[in-house]
């Protein structure tokens, strides 16, 4: 089925328009109809439980709906934009994200004890998040230079270009966002097709590190979460209680869940956060497993299809590109359920589309409109 | 463009799509990796430790408030209310609809008392407790700041005044000692009680019948299971289970008696107690001077405690039941019975008297209230009379032995067994108390004067009445009750507190008890009589003795002092009688500490209790 339409879709949108209609023009816009379905589903399922999860607030609901209207059209902008054109510009992208980090480290606003935010009179704006798009960009650009596997000395030009932006951000700090922009850059290394020996070589070059990061680099409060994560019930009231009014949320909504708007931990506020980083905990406990069984088919949906995409990429920057953006996207929902069933420790990471907030949306959509853009501008190979 | 292009074409394109190829399978399985060990996870939180963690969340939210049961009232025998529960009025502020606490005391200040330790108390609570929770200003406004504060409450959002029940005892001192009070639950009595059920209860009953039927009157707590949001707000009430408010309790007491013997010892030091015979009930149970209940319910200040605890007069003692006096010569009668009964005389039986009474080889003169003596006495004439002479004979052929065994049977030297905690059991001597006690002998000069009631003798006003009941109902026990019935709240039938019957004295010889009786009547009937002057005008027969009580020595610690002394070494005056001699209905013992002689004192304050109650309960 969706292979079938590839023919058609190849066509320029130019083409089609000049046929006058507006569905031509809608036809000859560069979408991938299997993700635009998918990610749609995602972000109507998010409503519906932003809906509970805030209390019925139609103020929160209208922000939200605003937001995703805005991350739509965006991702569909982007995916105009012809894979070739993001590589010209990926270099002077990362360059100004480079700057950007900077500037924050720099005169940055402080926000909950961390500089994360650039100002900039209108709105405010983390340049952390541009870079969650823009390394993978950037290492991949760096790696397609020459070819694959790469050879020793590009691998580590490579593990250099990763690097720089993470301890940056790093040291503002957001230990999160710096871990996952390293996962990024990492799984395009994975890509790249270096030996198993390599990956198991970082792998345990990080953990040989993980000390050193305890001790060194980490705040107290983050020190913190890590601890209560391992022991939750030895701060019951303090640390500890996010993760265990989460795992009592998700535990008492059983097979069927409680119903809609009658989860009792999420709508008297047992619940913290529950809009936000939680709100997964909120569909566990009002749609039970079933719920959650439906989520996540609808999550496996969206990566096995960028997996195709991936798989069906032509060239080694966009094989790259879209290969990364898959497996992030699966290590954000890995994340941040395994932190609100209480897997992992705490980070600040939401449930891609369903959480409440701006610029993960706008990131993760314009991720998408990247994939959807290297999925219609293939050309047709001889068969 | 041409550059790129040509640059890949040098590749080896087949090998790259192969490992890249390879690659994306990796991918694939590394998604379904994740993926499988989140749905395991999640199916171990939902399916396998689902209950476990609904339990978890229901503790979370549900929670139990108890609803404090109303007590049962206290009425007296004729339905007339002796503790109730009056609404007491609480001001209350709720902080979360307060903007201006300040501004608001100001406003608060000009209409209601608010002192600067109120304020301070209510801050501190206000740090402690949730916003929306309703804290208390002021305790006990007045009639006055509530109708202030209702007129202007408009102008007071998040004001407001609430109601709670106080127990309160309209009659106020009247037959404190039988009603007792309720008190704020200290920690001993928290430590006591059933925590479920005094969940929310604040008072407790700490005396009288307060205390002993506590278990009756609190009634059972009912709850409210709600439902509340993580900061403890109330969202919805789930369950709600109504208390069972306590019973009402009825007592024996007859107010109007009971106000009568209260009348009649006012000002005086001393008790009294009337029961009716058959039936043990406690008609009037008095101890003067009382004291005012409602200043205990709400906490009494330390001044006002300690100005009670110390005095002189004791109104915290329950002479009543804890007091303990030497019986003097109200016990007479029995010691006649014993007479009698033992066969040791009769009715015929004359004895001279002249004054004193001597042992054996000992000098010592056991002398007669009357100092020349009663000359010839039958033991109705010795009864009649309270001849000392008489009975130093009679207790003498006795002996202890006797005297105690058939003492016993009238109840002296152990409790009565009422139904009200703290009573004194009195002491009843004998060879083997005194050999346990004071390590010593027993010496036949004490079985002389343990027959007129003195010595070691000691009696409380309750003991003193049951003997006179047992006597009045040819030997049976009953034991005596406060108690009379009791209602359920919202039902009209009375559930009765049957009598209780001890035991029965084994009679030898009717005619013996019928001589005692005679004695007894002619105590009052018989110009002769020491009491004779209490039965002038009566509508019935009254049978009684009198009796007067010698003080021994000073109390310790007390300082010389003619005048006090004196009225201290003053002897206590005693009576017991009851009424109507046929059928008796009512037996009454008087008591009034250093009241001089019994017949004088004693005899027309029994006069006063019999007439109130034997002429009101017969208005035809």
């Amino acid at each position: 089925m969706i292979n079938s339409n590839q023919s058609q879709k190849y066509r320029p949108w130019v083409d089609r328009r000049k046929k006058g209609s507006a569905m031509g023009f809608v036809r000859g816009m560069n979408i991938d109809k299997s993700l635009f379905l998918g990610l749609l589903v995602l972000a109507i399922l998010g409503l519906v439980v932003l809906y509970s999860a805030s209390g019925q607030d139609w103020a929160t609901m209208n922000r939200q709906i605003i937001r995703l209207t805005i991350a739509f059209v965006l991702m569909l902008l982007v995916a105009q934009i012809p894979p070739h054109q993001l590589a010209f510009w990926t270099p002077w992208f990362f360059g100004l994200g480079l700057l950007l980090l900077l500037a924050v480290l720099a005169f940055g606003d402080v926000g909950k004890g961390a500089q994360r935010w650039l100002n900039l009179g209108i709105f405010r704006f983390q340049p952390s998040e541009l870079m969650k798009i823009v390394v993978p960009m950037m290492v991949a650009w760096y790696f397609s230079e020459k070819g694959i596997p790469p050879k020793f000395t590009r691998l580590l030009g490579g593990i250099v270009i990763i690097m720089i932006p993470v301890v940056l951000i790093a040291k503002q700090p957001d230990l999160g966002t710096a871990l996952l922009i390293g996962a990024a850059g990492g799984f395009v290394l994975f890509f790249t097709g270096i030996s198993w020996w390599l990956i198991g070589g970082f792998i345990g070059i990080i953990a040989a590190a993980a000390p050193l990061v305890w001790f060194n680099l980490m705040h107290s409060y983050q020190r913190q979460r890590v601890l209560t994560f391992l022991n939750p019930e030895t701060d019951p009231l303090g640390s500890g209680y996010h993760i265990i009014q989460s795992k009592i949320a998700i535990g008492s909504g059983g097979v069927f869940g409680k119903g809609w708007l009658n989860g009792t931990q999420s709508q008297l506020d047992f619940l913290p956060e529950r809009s936000t980083d939680f709100i997964f905990a909120v569909i566990a406990e009002e749609f039970g497993f079933l719920g959650i069984l439906v989520l996540l088919s609808v999550f496996l949906f969206i990566i096995l299809r960028g997996i195709r995409i991936t798989f069906q990429a032509q060239d080694t920057y966009t094989r790259l590109l879209s290969g990364s953006i898959v497996l992030t996207f699966m290590i954000y929902l890995f994340v941040n359920v395994g932190m609100v069933s209480g897997l992992l420790p705490v980070v600040g990471v939401p449930l891609p589309l369903i959480s409440y907030g701006g610029t993960s949306v706008v990131t993760l959509m314009i991720a998408f409109g990247i994939l959807m853009s290297i999925h219609t501008h293939r050309k047709l190979l001889p068969s | 463009m041409a550059q790129f292009e040509s640059r890949i074409t040098l590749r080896d394109h087949l090998r790259e799509s192969h490992l890249f190829s390879n690659r994306v399978i990796f991918a694939v399985v590394f998604v379904f990796v994740l993926m499988a060990t989140l749905l395991l996870r999640m199916f171990s939180l939902q399916v396998a430790n689902h209950e476990h963690y609904t339990t978890l969340s229901q503790n979370n939210r549900v929670s139990l408030i108890p609803i404090v049961p109303t007590r049962g009232l206290i009425y007296d025998k004729n339905g007339v209310v002796l503790a109730q529960n009056l609404p007491s009025f609480t001001l209350e502020i709720t902080p979360e609809k307060i903007s201006d606490m300040d501004e608001l005391l100001t406003r608060l200040r000009e209409i209601v008392d608010v002192t600067d330790e109120d304020w301070t108390r209510f801050n501190k609570l206000r740090n402690q407790s949730a916003k929306f929770k309703a804290l208390p200003l002021r305790y006990r406004l007045n009639q006055e700041e509530v109708a202030r504060f209702s007129v202007r409450q408009h102008e007071f959002p998040g004001v407001a005044i609430e109601a709670q029940l106080t127990r309160h005892y309209p009659m106020g001192e009247l037959g404190v000692h039988a009603l007792g009070y309720v008190g704020r639950i200290n920690e001993r009595e928290l430590k006591e009680l059933d925590a479920a059920d005094y969940n929310g209860t604040t008072h407790v009953g700490k005396n009288g019948v307060e205390k002993s039927y506590e278990d009756l009157l609190h009634g059972d707590v009912g709850f409210k299971r709600v439902e509340t949001n993580a900061q403890g707000r109330v969202v919805r009430v789930l369950e709600e289970k109504r208390p069972v408010p306590g019973h009402h309790l009825y007592l024996n007491i007859d107010t109007r008696v009971q106000a009568a013997a209260e009348a009649a010892l006012k000002n005086l030091r001393g008790a009294v107690v009337a029961m009716d015979p058959g039936t043990g009930q406690i008609i009037s149970l008095v101890s003067m001077p009382g004291f005012d209940p409602n200043t205990f319910v709400n906490g009494i200040e330390t001044d006002a405690f300690n100005d009670l605890a110390t005095s002189k007069k004791q109104p915290l003692f329950n002479r009543a039941i804890k007091g303990r006096y030497p019986p003097g010569s109200t016990i007479k009668p029995m010691i006649g019975l014993a007479g009698l009964e033992n066969d040791l005389v009769h009715g015929a039986t004359s004895i001279n008297c002249n004054g004193y009474f001597q042992l054996k080889n000992d000098d010592h003169k056991y002398r007669d209230w009357k100092r020349e003596g009663h000359g010839d006495m039958t033991l109705l004439a010795a009864i009649r009379e309270s001849c000392d002479v008489y009975f130093y004979d009679l207790s003498l052929n006795l002996g202890i032995d006797r005297i105690y065994s058939f003492m016993s049977l009238f109840g002296f030297g152990k409790r009565t067994g009422i139904d009200i905690v703290g009573e004194s059991g009195g002491l009843l001597p004998s060879r083997t108390w005194k050999r346990q006690v004071k390590h010593e002998m027993w010496y036949p000069g004490e079985t002389l004067i343990t027959g007129i009631g003195q010595g070691f003798n000691l009696a409380t006003p309750l003991q003193l009445a049951f003997a006179t009941s047992v006597l009045a109902n040819y030997g049976l026990q009953v034991i005596p009750k406060l108690g009379y019935a009791l209602r359920t709240p919202n039902t009209d039938t009375l559930n009765y507190i049957e009598p209780v019957i001890a035991g029965k004295i084994p009679i030898v010889k009717k005619s013996n008890w019928d001589y005692i009786v005679t004695s007894m009547d002619r105590v009052i009937s018989s110009p002769r009589g020491t009491a004779n002057h209490i039965g002038r005008g009566a509508q019935y027969r009254i049978a009684g003795k009198t009796g007067t009580a010698q003080v021994f020595g000073i109390k310790q610690g007390e300082a010389y002092n003619k005048e006090e002394t004196e009225l201290h070494l003053r002897d206590h005056a005693l009576f017991v009688g009851f009424a109507p001699v046929k059928n008796p209905k009512i037996a009454v013992s008087v008591i009034v500490e250093n009241g001089g002689s019994g017949s004088a004192t004693a005899a027309p304050i029994a006069r006063k209790v019999l007439d109130s109650y034997l002429l009101q309960n017969n208005p035809s």
